[in-house]
């Protein structure tokens, strides 16, 4: 295979900083590295989502805790503060969920191509963000 | 014996990927569907959800049952998803078993947590 191919130019020690930033990720390539961070978030956030699913069904008052916390705050945290950082997971859990559904998809269809690629993937990043928008609104009081 | 090696060696058992390529699919449907139920279930509800409403979907014993299998696949989704990014970033051997070894405990803490939190209930 290599004889009639050109010697291609190697890349080795690419520095995260200096060489990265200047590197042109396509849709797909976004989906990708974002699916992967939106999850690392996700695995962080763990105590901080299991202490809000218990404050919201122990109790009535353990109720009240929870519902405090996005308007007097948590903590040194004020509810704002706590309102952004939950915006922020629910970005996270919806593109998680979005580019894990296109996974789905393409293993399922087979649909590999480059063209559907591009089209699924930027579908991906249109419905997570407007959903996280949606939710965003309700969250800081829109409706 | 039978012919089970070179080209007709069967890939599957230990260390082979297809088994943590699987469980991530079928762990992310469950969670999928889960996720559905429960918005489902809090979209159609007359007037604001409350307290009531929100523990009550919780409190029947078939749910308490789904939600257990779903604290689980999220726990052994999360161990995969991050057990491929320590393997993709952290060369030397003795901090990505660390960096394992504490993801375990964490997963396994916030799992017990919520298990606890469900079956107060």
């Amino acid at each position: 295979m290599s004889e009639a191919a050109r010697q291609r130019p190697q890349f080795r020690n690419i520095n995260a900083l200096s060489d990265l930033p200047s590197y042109r990720l396509p849709p797909a390539g976004w989906v990708s590295i974002l699916h992967r961070v939106s999850g690392a978030l996700l695995f962080l956030s763990l105590p901080f989502l299991v202490w809000l699913f218990d404050k919201s069904v122990t109790s009535e008052i353990a109720y009240g805790q929870f519902t405090a916390a996005f308007s007097a705050g948590l903590w040194v945290f004020p509810g704002w503060l706590i309102k952004l950082v939950s915006l922020v997971l629910i970005w996270a859990y919806l593109h998680h969920l979005c580019a894990g559904v296109r996974h789905l998809y393409m293993d399922a269809a087979h649909a590999v191509s480059k063209e559907f690629g591009k089209s699924s993937a930027i579908a991906t990043l249109a419905v997570s963000l407007l959903l996280t928008l949606v939710f965003g609104a309700k969250l800081f009081g829109a409706w | 014996m039978a012919v089970n090696y070179g080209s007709k060696r069967t890939v599957v058992g230990a260390h082979y990927g297809l088994r943590d390529w699987l469980v991530q699919r079928v762990t992310a449907g469950l969670m999928a569907v889960f996720t559905l139920l429960v918005f489902v279930q809090v979209i159609f509800t007359k007037g604001p959800v409350g307290y009531d409403q929100w523990a009550g979907i919780f409190s029947a014993q078939w749910m308490k049952v789904l939600t257990f299998a779903v604290i689980v696949a999220v726990a052994w989704h999360a161990w995969v998803g991050m057990r491929d990014i320590w393997m993709d970033y952290v060369q030397p051997v003795w901090i990505r078993l660390l960096l394992q070894i504490l993801t375990i405990i964490w997963l396994v803490g916030c799992a017990g947590w919520a298990v606890q939190v469900l079956w107060r209930l």
